[in-house]
């Protein structure tokens, strides 16, 4: 079974612990700066949304890469970087559609989210279930069975 | 460690910025934020200074688990002499400021002096520079956020900063971080002002990654964050309903301090209540309250973002009142209402939002204008030098008296003293709620015997959150004791302000000590800093702080006259309710809190009491 991160973004409060979980278990520091998982605060409507990459199956990052940086992990699906591999040339960030894969300056590569090899920090960190890593073909089974549980426990009309 | 190890040294005279090293000894016997802040500042200010002069000093502080996973990392403290109390002063505040300083790899900023000119501090993890502030003069703290974040071409970055009430300083300015959340009460944003410090912008990359013991602190705080998700208080309550689920619990047990505490219940508490708040409107069939927010590393989500009915008569015609906004909390709604006698939800919040837009601390506000009706209602202020008529239960003279304050306009810069010096000036002192200067929060100290001990004896003036006896005292948290009772408080009362004191300087959120106490709080401490910060160790740090702040307050001129409540909580009985007929029994309590404290019967502290404390 191919599991996805799945986000839910009304359940978002904000904490950010999905951020320092993230640069936590890649770079053993508490840094939002860091985290490839970003939490975008909209004030002016109170909405909190967590993004970060889809792991697109047709991933425009992995396509433009010009020296193979960027690989399927197998297990996973996580579209991976390369470090050893990765010349910096930013192709990627402007290839994908979504912003998710960003350089950095420090190391002179770029970075992306890889589901931390199947057992993503940010799901397990979240408080609140707004990041769960699911079954990528049932994303919507949480949805489907609130509002079936609405029309299948409505009072019987008689 | 956990601790930066550096401190930033600002002179605004001399417009110089300087790194120099964090005494770790003072960290490793006060921890950080409120304890650590406020040994620097008795260390290095004169507890007779003027606290508007420039020989005064204000210190942003964060605390050793700031910015790290340990459940509400995120608090940093403002730590001045106030100028509302002239009293040690250490406003806490949440959002993602005080995390940000700490990732940029500062433990504290110490401000001292007074720039010619007004400036704001610019710092990106090394660089700390002063910039020019002429610009965000006169700009609200909305506004300077996002003028700070444009020049800088930085949306990521945090800014702390102060409005206009705290440029004309208002004596109860806040500082204020990310839109809504402030160091709100004391006044430390009048100091700001008289700096000239108009806002200090942070962006920190590097985060904080010298945990002592990295593997004990993930797994620790994990066991202690699900202690507060399983939690009914922490877990349920506050998320769901916010602070703001005290409301109809307060005025039911007869401690909802209304109409400047004439009355302890108030008819209208159901109308500004977190269940009002989570009803729909008949106006537009929407509810008050959007959304549920956390401040940065908490587990929790207390914060209120609301959103002001489009139609109601404060925002008709502006629309920048119309977004979502923090609030309300249940301070505020309990200071812009019950103590004014008003009812109004949607005008509560637009003057919330007034109060953070341009930083005063709503409760010291609002504590005030009950005085003013008060008087108005006493034949003793005429609508003439009001401005307004302005009867208990009036939202328009509230509306009226939050523009004219935060704006400095008219009647509202007699507000912006503070109900004490207000009602001094008038010939009614006695009318002023307040210890040592500093209005009351939202708990009637003659219906709950305890937290009327906090107030008097309070460091900073009258607070609940130097010792939260509401927790025992009304919701059973650790242990129920009974409100009316005056017996044992002072024990009770002690506990909490010295376990609050530790929690404070922590840089955790005091709100988890609805379901932690200090045993929980240690290994957390333990694992990040030093394998020394035992449960009975951060006892004896909690009171070595609190013995601190009272010694630099008796150097200050404080004694034990100060340590008291106005007549009407001493001699005018709560007329309803289940303390009818009851009074604060301070008399019966303070000698019994000097005993257990260590104090001469003066309100000093003893010669084997500083021995013991390593004062």
């Amino acid at each position: 079974m191919q599991k996805v991160l799945h986000i839910d973004a009304g359940k978002c409060t904000g904490c950010l612990q999905c951020e320092m979980a993230c640069s936590y278990e890649n770079y053993q520091v508490f840094a939002p700066s860091k985290s490839r998982i970003k939490v975008f605060d909209f004030h002016a409507t109170g909405k909190k949304v967590p993004y970060t990459c889809t792991q697109c199956d047709e991933a425009w990052c992995l396509h433009a890469c010009p020296v193979e940086a960027i690989t399927v992990d197998k297990a996973t699906g996580a579209k991976v970087v390369s470090e050893a591999t990765c010349v910096g040339c930013k192709v990627c960030t402007i290839a994908c559609p979504f912003g998710t894969v960003n350089y950095v300056q420090e190391t002179g590569k770029v970075q992306k989210c890889d589901l931390c090899g199947g057992e993503p920090a940010c799901t397990e960190a979240c408080p609140t279930g707004a990041i769960t890593y699911i079954d990528a073909n049932w994303t919507g089974l949480g949805r489907m069975a609130e509002w079936a549980n609405k029309l299948g426990n409505q009072p019987v009309a008689n | 460690m956990a601790w930066a190890g550096k401190i930033l040294r600002v002179n605004l005279t001399d417009g110089t910025v300087k790194s120099e090293a964090l005494n770790m000894q003072w960290a490793r016997d006060y921890i950080g934020s409120r304890g650590l802040g406020s040994k620097y500042l008795v260390e290095e200010v004169d507890a007779k200074v003027d606290p508007l002069s420039p020989e005064n000093k204000i210190i942003w502080a964060t605390g050793p688990l700031t910015g790290t996973m340990a459940s509400t990392g995120g608090r940093y403290t403002v730590i001045t002499k106030s100028p509302l109390t002239g009293a040690i002063a250490c406003s806490n505040s949440g959002g993602y400021w005080g995390a940000e300083l700490k990732m940029a790899g500062w433990d504290m900023i110490i401000f001292e002096g007074k720039s010619p000119k007004p400036v704001y501090l610019y710092v990106n993890d090394d660089v700390a520079e002063l910039r020019d502030a002429a610009h965000l003069w006169g700009k609200s703290v909305f506004q300077t956020e996002e003028i700070i974040k444009k020049t800088h071409q930085d949306p990521l970055m945090r800014i702390s900063s102060i409005g206009k009430a705290g440029e004309n300083q208002v004596l109860f300015a806040a500082v204020v971080n990310d839109l809504h959340r402030a160091a709100g009460r004391s006044g430390v944003g009048a100091v700001a002002g008289s700096k000239n410090l108009k806002a200090i912008a942070v962006r920190g990359t590097k985060g904080v990654g010298n945990i002592r013991d990295p593997k004990a602190f993930m797994q620790v705080t994990f066991e202690k964050k699900k202690i507060l998700a399983e939690n009914a208080v922490t877990g349920q309550g506050l998320p769901a309903y916010g602070t703001q689920v005290l409301m109809n619990v307060i005025n039911e047990v007869g401690a909802l301090p209304t109409r400047n505490h004439r009355d302890v219940q108030f008819e209208g508490a159901k109308d500004i209540s977190a269940e009002a708040m989570k009803t729909p409107r008949k106006t537009d069939g929407k509810t008050h309250l959007v959304t549920n927010q956390a401040c940065f590393g908490c587990t929790i989500a207390c914060g209120r973002i609301s959103k002001i009915d489009e139609t109601h008569f404060t925002v008709v015609n502006k629309p920048e009142y119309w977004g979502a906004s923090g609030g309300l909390e249940y301070e505020a709604a309990w200071a812009l209402g019950a103590a004014n006698g008003v009812n109004d939800l949607e005008c509560l919040q637009y003057v919330n939002v007034l109060c953070n837009e341009e930083g005063i601390d709503p409760i010291s506000f609002g504590a005030t204008v009950g005085a003013v009706m008060e008087l108005y209602e006493l034949g003793v202020l005429t609508k003439e030098q009001i401005g307004i008529e302005a009867p208990f239960g009036s939202a328009k003279a509230l509306a009226f008296l939050a523009e004219e304050t935060v704006n400095g306009r008219g009647f509202g810069k007699e507000i912006g003293q503070g109900a004490k010096r207000l009602t001094a000036k008038y010939g009614r002192p006695e009318l002023a709620m307040h210890s040592k200067g500093q209005e009351f929060p939202a708990y009637d100290g003659r219906a709950i015997q305890g937290i009327g001990l906090a107030y008097a004896t309070s460091n900073r003036g009258g607070c609940h959150l130097r010792g939260y006896t509401i927790a025992s005292e009304v919701l059973g948290i650790p242990v129920k004791t009974d409100p009316t009772e005056s017996e044992g408080k002072p024990e009770l009362v002690k506990a909490f302000q010295d376990a609050t004191a530790a929690f404070d300087s922590s840089g955790l959120c005091i709100f988890t000590s609805f379901a932690w106490s200090l045993p929980d709080l240690a290994p957390q401490l333990a694992a990040a800093c030093d394998d020394g910060y035992t449960t009975e160790e951060l006892a004896k740090i909690g009171e070595r702080i609190w013995n601190m702040e009272r010694d630099f307050n008796n150097r200050a001129g404080f004694t034990a006259k100060d340590d008291t409540l106005p007549k009407r909580l001493l001699e005018e009985a709560c007329k309803t309710g289940p303390s009818k007929g009851k009074v604060n029994e301070l008399a019966k309590m303070l000698p019994k809190y000097y005993e257990v404290r260590g104090w001469n019967p003066d309100g000093t502290l003893k010669p084997e009491t500083r021995a013991r404390l390593g004062l």
